[in-house]
Parts: structure tokens; C-alpha cells; sequence
């Protein structure tokens, strides 16, 4: 049995010649329509009156490498307690989660507690949870008072463990009964079933809404500042406070955003990853 | 191709702001001072009372400004400069009356009861719209405070506090204090405002915190009364400057200006800073 080679037929061939046309047509399309919008826009923006201004008050080089040095140090304070927070506020969300989703009358009060714990600090200004734990507990003066940005880290956890702790909620009941009805026909525990069938699910499900919250926890850690410690947006203030000049909070902002994008490209993918797998999957 | 379109909306978003930021600029004019010249003696002085000069300050008078609210006791900082310039104009101490006028009306437009008033009033542009003032008599210091328990009170030098933890309010001139001349081992501790330093200074969670000089006396004076005043620490940044304050347009303004320049750079002023401010008021001068 001899393979025969393939060879397209001519109605093939120009297809697929066509395709290629139109695949280079509409690549250059695109290419010159960015291209003529983007001069548009360079021009209108470097032509517009005070167009120096802007460029003096949020762009100056100097100004920008000056800040950068202490607004990195800064920002070094930002990820680890954006590190320390996120995984704290994670794993209390997932433990609220589990307790309020608990069966059975004898678990009334603990299901209330959980409930009471996520309105609150839903509702709670996360402001406020930072000063009352930064400035207001430490003037109590008692014995092993931990450092100010245990406090601060502990305020972030409290309010951002309340919005993981319904989101994992709902991944947890948007699991199907049918499941849990498998599972204990199987002859699992309710521990069991949790552990090994509601809960990988439900979080799988609800990743993309925990890592948005994250995301959001990003720009929050930084809020610690005000009771002292100097984070990168505080660096910032400092260095704009001594120049007169914006650009620093535009670094700022910049690194900001550059370090969102790893976490949000983790979101995207794992967000068209669930899509896929629920639709076609 | 949806990576990309987004891209562009961003790039274009960007450029939004940036061009509705740079749109319509305005300018503004500076307003030129008029300055009256005349001859500077007691005779010739327009005061309110011929042969007079009416000195206001404000009721109570405070420490270390003035001592027992009684500025014509000559004691104090601030009643010393009074009768320094005074007698640099040619007036002895019995040609000095003394009245007691608000600050905020004092600083408010309207015709003075007074001929200048000297009450730490911080020269600005705004006030100078309303009022006029003297060259500065006073350039503003930092000042160091602890509470009494801290483990640097009763420090006399700048090396001394090198291992302390300070802080300051953010975007001040305290600030650049610790960051500039103190240069602590320690990170500082930045806040919002002067009440969340306080707080955190009566947490025991800094050792010691940076305030401008009058705030530092009225802190360890009235708010927190077991925080006391450690030091001065050198001149850094742009200080406040304190001038007396004359009637909008007074045609004493040029006359009392020269006698404080005067003064000024005699060291007559230095020296009664030193007396009344780290001397009789104990905050010492931190080397």
C-alpha cells in the first residue's frame, strides 16, 4: 500500500491563495488606519496649546529618575504585602466560605457569625478598619502589641476576606447537587465531598473573580501608609511634595500598572480557559 | 485581534487624557508692590498716638512667646523683638503701649488698632493681599518632641537621635528635617496629618516626631502634656518666616521692615532666639 502524495486541487490552490490575499490586504488595512490615527493623535496632543506644560508637569526625565530610587523601595513594600495579604485573605475567605455554607441546625450560630463577619466588613470602609487597627489599637497599650504593618496587613486581610469569603460562596453553591448526591451515594463524608468534589470545582469556577479581587487588593495594601510606613505611593508624595511636580506620580502609577499586568493576563487566561472548558469542553 | 484593538483603546484613551490635560493654559500675573520710602525716626513716624507706638499682640499670650501673658514685661521671644524694634526706631520702653487684638482679626482687612502687631504670623501670599507685613523676624526651625518616657528624652545631640525612629507629616519641611539633617538608621514614619503623628506618638510607635517650632510648644504645652521638647534641629528646606504685621498699605511698613532687617543682621535676633527659645523655653539646639 503505497501513500499517495497529496496535492491540492486548482480550486484549492486558489483558495487558499485568495485567503492569503486577504489576510495580507487586511493586515495592511489595519496597519495604515493605526498608523494615520496614531499621527493624528501625536499631532493633536504635541500640538495642543500647553502641551510643553504637560510634558514639564507629569513627564520630566530628571524628575522621574530622581523619584524612581524611592518609589521602587516603595514599591518593594507594596508586593510583600500584597504577598502576605493576598494568601491571608484567601485562605479566611475560603474558611468563611466553608463555614457559612455548613449543614445542619447545630451550626446555626456559626453559619450567623460568618454571615455577620462578610456584611460587616463588606461594609465596613476599609479606611476605617486601617485606622482603627493601626493608631486606635495600639493605644491601648497592651502587652505584645505587634508593628504597625502586621496591624495594617491585618486590616487588608479582615475587609478583602470578606469579598473572597462570598465569592467563594458562590462558587461553592453554584456547584450541582447532583454532584454532592454522587458523592455521598459513593459513600464520602461531607468532609470528603467537600474536599474532594464541591471545592475544587467551586474554586476553578470562581477563579476569575478572586484573582479580580486581588487585583483590587493591589492598589489597596498601599493604604497602610497612613499610619506611617512609606509605600510607593507615598514615596511619590514625598518626592512630588519637594519638587512641585506630578511626574513622580506618574512613575508611580506606571509601575503600578506594569505590575498589574502579570495578574490580570493570569485572569484573562484562566477566565477563557473555564469559558472553554464549560462551552466546548 | 482583540488583544490588539484593545491596545489601541488604551493608547487612545491615554492620548484623550493627555490632550484634554494640556488644553487651555492660564496664565498668571504677579502683583507689584508698592513700597513708601520716608525718613524713619520717632518724630516724624505716623503712628496712631504721636510719639507712641501701639504694639498688638494676642490675648492670652503664650509661652514661649511671651511669659505670664504679660507682653509688656518685656520677656519672651516675641515681646523682646517688640522692644528691640522698638528702640531701633527710636522709642523707649515707656513709649511702648501694648493692646490685645485676635489674631483672625488682626490678619482679617479692615482699618488696625494698632501700629504693627506681632502675633507669629507666617508670611504668605494670601495674606499679604489683606495686610502688610515686616521683613521676617523669624525663620521657622524644626523641632524635635518625645514623650517624657522615651528612651530619647533628654537628648542634646543630633547623633543622639540616629537610632531613634521619627516621624513627620507628609510633604512637610519636617520631613525633609529628619531625611536632610537627622539622616536616622531608621526608616521615618509618614502621616496624613499632624493628629495621626500625635496619635502614633502617644502609641509609643515613634520615638519622636518632627514639628515646626510653635506647633512643637503648643503640643507638649496644651495637647500632650507627657511629650516635652527635645530640640532644635539646623535650618533645612524653605522655612515659614514670621513677620509683624502692619495695616494694609501703612506708611510705617518700610520704616519697621528696615529696623528688624537691621536687627537681623546685626544677630541681634539670633541672639534673642537663643535666649528666650533655647535657653528660658528649653528647646536646645540639637548639633
Amino acid at each position: 500500500m503505497t501513500l499517495l502524495e497529496h496535492t491540492p486541487s486548482e480550486a484549492q490552490l486558489r483558495r487558499s491563495a485568495y485567503r492569503r490575499r486577504q489576510t495580507v490586504y487586511s493586515v495592511l488595512v489595519a496597519a495604515s488606519s493605526t498608523a494615520a490615527l496614531g499621527t493624528l493623535l501625536v499631532v493633536a496632543v504635541t500640538g495642543a496649546p500647553g502641551w510643553d506644560r504637560v510634558r514639564q508637569s507629569f513627564l520630566d526625565p530628571e524628575i522621574a529618575r530622581d523619584a524612581l530610587p524611592a518609589v521602587l523601595t516603595g514599591l518593594w513594600l507594596n508586593v510583600r504585602l500584597l504577598v502576605c495579604c493576598a494568601a491571608g485573605a484567601l485562605l479566611l475567605g475560603l474558611v468563611i466560605a466553608v463555614l457559612r455554607t455548613l449543614r445542619g441546625p447545630i451550626f446555626f450560630p456559626v453559619r450567623a457569625l460568618a454571615a455577620g463577619y462578610t456584611y460587616t466588613f463588606r461594609g465596613l470602609p476599609l479606611i476605617i478598619v486601617l485606622y482603627l487597627l493601626t493608631l486606635g489599637v495600639p493605644g491601648l497599650r497592651l502587652q505584645g502589641m505587634p508593628p504597625v504593618l502586621v496591624l495594617g496587613g491585618l486590616a487588608l486581610v479582615l475587609t478583602y476576606g470578606g469579598y473572597l469569603a462570598e465569592v467563594f460562596r458562590a462558587g461553592i453553591e453554584s456547584v450541582h447537587p447532583s454532584q454532592l448526591a454522587a458523592a455521598r451515594s459513593l459513600g464520602l463524608t461531607y468532609r470528603q465531598t467537600m474536599r474532594h468534589i464541591v471545592l475544587p470545582q467551586a474554586v476553578r469556577r470562581v477563579a476569575p473573580p478572586l484573582l479580580n479581587d486581588v487585583v483590587a487588593l493591589q492598589k489597596d495594601v498601599g493604604l497602610v501608609s497612613l499610619a506611617g510606613p512609606i509605600d510607593a505611593v507615598r514615596a511619590a508624595q514625598i518626592a512630588t511634595a519637594q519638587s512641585f511636580n506630578y511626574t513622580p506620580y506618574v512613575v508611580a502609577g506606571v509601575l503600578f500598572v506594569l505590575l498589574a499586568i502579570p495578574l490580570i493576563a493570569v485572569t484573562d487566561w484562566v477566565t477563557l480557559r473555564s469559558a472553554r472548558r464549560q462551552s466546548g469542553g | 485581534m482583540a488583544s490588539r484593538s484593545r491596545l489601541l483603546a488604551l493608547t487612545l484613551a491615554g492620548f484623550v487624557v493627555a490632550a484634554t490635560a494640556g488644553c487651555a493654559p492660564q496664565d498668571e500675573e504677579p502683583t507689584p508692590t508698592v513700597t513708601a520710602a520716608g525718613s524713619c525716626t520717632k518724630d516724624s513716624l505716623p503712628t496712631r498716638t504721636p510719639g507712641k507706638l501701639t504694639i498688638a499682640t494676642d490675648q492670652p499670650a503664650y509661652e514661649p512667646w511671651f511669659r505670664q501673658d504679660k507682653p509688656d514685661n518685656g520677656e519672651g521671644f516675641e515681646a523682646a523683638v517688640a522692644y528691640a524694634v522698638a528702640e531701633k526706631l527710636g522709642y523707649a520702653r515707656a513709649d511702648v503701649t501694648w493692646t490685645r487684638v485676635k489674631f483672625d482679626t488682626a490678619i482679617a482687612p479692615g482699618p488696625k488698632s494698632f501700629d504693627f502687631d506681632i502675633n507669629q504670623f507666617s508670611i504668605t501670599e494670601e495674606r499679604k493681599q489683606a495686610v502688610d507685613f515686616s521683613a521676617p523676624y523669624y525663620l521657622v526651625r524644626q523641632t524635635v518632641i518625645a514623650l517624657k518616657s522615651s528612651k530619647i528624652a533628654g537628648k542634646t545631640s543630633l547623633a543622639d537621635l540616629r537610632n531613634a525612629r521619627l516621624g513627620a507629616q507628609v510633604g512637610t519641611t519636617s520631613y525633609q528635617a529628619i531625611t536632610d539633617v537627622v539622616k536616622p538608621t531608621t526608616k521615618p514614619q509618614v502621616y496624613n496629618s499632624n493628629d495621626d503623628a500625635k496619635k502614633a506618638l502617644q502609641n509609643g510607635q515613634i520615638d519622636g516626631l518632627v514639628v515646626d517650632l510653635p506647633t512643637a510648644f503648643y503640643i507638649t504645652g496644651t495637647e500632650i502634656t507627657d511629650a516635652m521638647v527635645i530640640g532644635q534641629v539646623p535650618q533645612v528646606g524653605v522655612p515659614e518666616a514670621f513677620g509683624l504685621l502692619l495695616d494694609k498699605n501703612s506708611p510705617l511698613t518700610s520704616c519697621v521692615s528696615t529696623a528688624v532687617g537691621q536687627l537681623s543682621e546685626a544677630g541681634a535676633l539670633g541672639e534673642l532666639e537663643r535666649k528666650w527659645l533655647a535657653q528660658v523655653a528649653g528647646a536646645t539646639e540639637l548639633r
